[in-house]
């Protein structure tokens, strides 16, 4: 039956594509750039496949490190060189400003599709009135926890992050005491690198220090309420959370959680779908919620993450390019992103779309989450968020594992941006 | 011929002919280590950005030292001579340099005096010690990286049953054992290439000298320290220099295995960083110039105080 209903769609969306991209002229091979998490090498294959029938055109993914910096150092090296071998880069959601001179500006034909997504979204892709990237996915983090072990031990989701310690702590005494002796309460993203910057945003945020840089750009990161959050962080380090979770990034945090050795995890969207496949040692056993909060009055905080497409101004065959990037943006790919891979569309009607419901219910309940997402500070750091990113991952990393405390880090961090700021970002 | 170098002597041929001979291969060392340094230090004098390579303009040292004063009247001193993060690089570079071929060293001196010994199967041992050598680096790293994980790491579950420690160890995580798996796997790697050379050497010593020493009774200790080791010296001091010079650059163990940790960053880490993620290419050539006049003091001040031979005229 679900063989015959995807069947059904593929035609259909065939069909549609023919009718918009018009019939295959010549057939282009297309090299797609992209980090490579979880299965997405064949996600990608079936992606696009419809898109691929219906132009006649290839595309081949290039797979990449996961690691968000790790990435763009390469796509900051391939386009600095004009590199040609390339069409077609997925790009961070805060990577537009500091790529924008490298893609094609898809105002114009993006000028139907655009409307239909998130407002807030397109805006983020959008620096001096050049539409640099379309959005494929959006991303907002949550709390995936054990619903067979909170049961057990009695316990409820956590509203703050002092509940989620304390029922990490009691969860995991408790169940070593049984002999689960590589149970750990609570895994998230210690390495030093992007993803650090995320996870700490939402501390900071959450406890209500602020977000590093404010959108008027001035520096708030040296604050009480910051220095509490990463304090509460640092104990976690060894009794909640092992000590290698400083090393840790998306994947290694999700080998931990999805072999069936964390209670709480802190992820994306991304390992819901893949925590619930057959392999899993969770399967059926977790649901997620949002993070949790510093104390009452404050409100939780997922970073704003996402990922979307952009064109090389240095590919020799932009129109297929352009033809691809619109796919993928554009409703049906993001329909079937969202059921097979549990990524969040950027499409707003496809919220309420009954297949997507029916497939991943957690992604209705999504919207209002990242609908409060709070956006890193790369609008308003311009091309020096990245250095102001490694200095604020930095002073946490250091923090974490005990070379100074979180007020003397984040005071030297205040210095170290006002510094990097100079008369303006 | 005669009417071409009539006038010149035949040495002045000889040299005529010499340099031609050696032509092409100075152009080579032109265009591959020469132009490139150039290059590099010329960018290090202006303000290029790597998204614009080619529109940077001369602003002499102040990548490497300026002073600005700020409208309140205090004076700051910017640029890399006085940047805390790249004095941290150069300290770690150093430190792992010195221990790294230390290390290396006496294992790998260790090594080619096994393997210099006749026994059955040498030549199969010596080919199966060389594979940490032959396996790239940035594999070799990588599976590192996993046997060293701390949950799932196989190093963290021998040492588990053998009762060594008992809480898992994060080795890449930890800035105490960062610094101590970065070094680990580079002696691992790279001791076979120094026991490779020093083996070279071993077998240049004459075995009469051996023979005679046995004759007269000579306690092996007292034979390895007043024979075998001065006879090495030229080949073991070339080694040393060829490991300190790697060392000094090291990017790719470090890249991989605890990219971005303080601990262990390196200067060629901290220049690739500035220059690709930071989009401060001419700070970054900066530091890469600074690194090359680095390794050069290093392996001149090596040269003169160990009175290394590399000229081969002691030889003669």
């Amino acid at each position: 039956m679900i063989i015959m209903k995807g069947r059904a769609l593929r035609a259909t969306a065939t069909a549609a594509m023919l009718a918009v991209f018009g019939a295959p002229v010549a057939a282009e091979e297309l090299f797609y750039v992209s980090g490579a998490v979880g299965n997405a090498v064949e996600n990608f294959k079936a992606l696009v496949k419809p898109w691929e029938e219906a132009t006649g055109n290839t595309v081949t993914m290039v797979p990449m490190p996961a690691s968000t910096t790790d990435q763009f150092g390469q796509y900051r090296l391939w386009l600095a060189a004009g590199a040609a071998d390339i069409d077609l880069y997925q790009t961070d959601v805060i990577w537009a400003p500091q790529l924008a001179d490298h893609f094609v500006d898809l105002t114009e034909v993006a000028k139907d599709l655009a409307p239909t997504h998130f407002p807030s979204i397109i805006e983020s892709q959008t620096v001096n009135g050049k539409l640099v990237a379309l959005p494929i996915f959006t991303d907002a983090p949550a709390l995936y926890y054990r619903t067979d072990l909170l049961e057990k031990h009695g316990k409820t989701p956590p509203q703050t992050w002092a509940e989620l310690t304390e029922t990490a702590q009691f969860i995991q005494d408790a169940e070593r005491a049984e002999g689960n002796a590589d149970l750990w309460g609570f895994v998230w993203q210690g390495n030093a690198y992007e993803g650090l910057t995320c996870n700490a945003l939402e501390w900071v945020k959450s406890f209500g220090g602020g977000q590093i840089v404010e959108t008027d750009g001035t520096i708030s990161i040296n604050n009480p309420n910051a220095v509490e959050a990463l304090e509460t962080v640092k104990g976690w380090v060894g009794t909640i959370s092992p000590g290698g979770v400083l090393a840790y990034q998306e994947e290694e945090a999700r080998g931990v959680w999805q072999t069936g050795n964390a209670v709480f995890m802190r992820n994306w969207p991304y390992a819901y779908g893949l925590g619930n496949g057959d392999d899993s040692a969770v399967k059926g056993k977790f649901a997620v919620t949002t993070l949790p909060i510093g104390k009452d009055g404050d409100t939780s905080a997922a970073t704003l993450g996402g990922w979307n497409v952009a064109v090389s101004k240095y590919s020799t065959k932009q129109d297929a390019a352009i033809s691809l990037a619109m796919y993928l943006a554009g409703p049906e790919a993001q329909k079937q992103r969202a059921i097979n891979e549990s990524n969040l569309p950027t499409i707003v009607a496809l919220y309420d779309d009954a297949d997507i419901a029916a497939a991943q219910p957690i992604i209705p309940q999504w919207k209002d989450v990242f609908l409060n997402a709070v956006p890193r500070p790369s609008a308003p750091t311009l091309g020096k968020y990245n250095e102001v990113s490694a200095k604020f991952w930095s002073a946490v990393h250091s923090t974490l594992s005990g070379e100074g405390s979180a007020a003397e880090n984040l005071e030297l961090l205040e210095v170290e941006l006002t510094d990097l700021k100079g008369s303006g970002w | 011929m005669a009417t071409n170098t009539g006038g010149l002597s035949l040495s002045q041929q000889r040299q005529r002919a010499a340099f031609w001979f050696l032509a092409p291969m100075l152009a080579a060392l032109f265009f591959v280590a020469a132009w490139p340094l150039l290059r590099t230090i010329w960018f290090s004098l202006t303000n290029t950005l790597l998204s614009d390579l080619y529109g940077g303009e001369f602003i002499g040292f102040d990548n490497y030292l300026s002073l600005r004063v700020l409208e309140s009247g205090r004076w700051i001193w910017r640029g890399t001579l006085v940047d805390p993060a790249w004095w941290n690089a150069v300290w770690n570079t150093v430190r792992f340099a010195f221990v790294s071929v230390l290390f290396e060293t006496v294992l790998g001196l260790i090594v080619a005096l096994v393997l210099n010994a006749e026994f059955k199967g040498r030549g199969f041992v010596r080919a199966a010690i060389l594979i940490p050598w032959a396996i790239p680096t940035i594999v070799s790293a990588k599976m590192w990286a996993w046997m060293l994980n701390d949950q799932f790491g196989i190093i963290n579950d021998i040492l588990l049953s053998l009762g060594l420690i008992d809480q898992k160890i994060a080795w890449t995580a930890s800035v105490d054992t960062a610094m101590y798996a970065v070094l680990m796997v580079d002696i691992w790697k790279t001791t076979p290439f120094m026991a490779l050379l020093i083996l070279a050497g071993l077998q240049m010593v004459p075995r009469d000298i051996y023979e005679a020493a046995k004759l007269d009774g000579v306690n092996p200790v007292k034979v390895f320290f007043k024979i075998t080791l001065p006879l090495i010296r030229p080949a073991l001091a070339v080694a040393i220099i060829f490991r300190m010079l790697d060392a000094l650059r090291i990017f790719d163990l470090v890249y991989v295995l605890t990219p971005n940790s303080a601990a262990t960053k390196t200067m060629s880490v901290i220049s690739r960083e500035n220059m690709i993620d930071f989009d401060k290419f001419a700070y970054g050539a900066a530091q890469s110039t600074l690194l090359f006049a680095i390794i050069a003091v290093f392996v001149s001040l090596y040269i003169w105080l160990g009175k290394v031979d590399l000229s081969g005229e002691g030889q003669k």
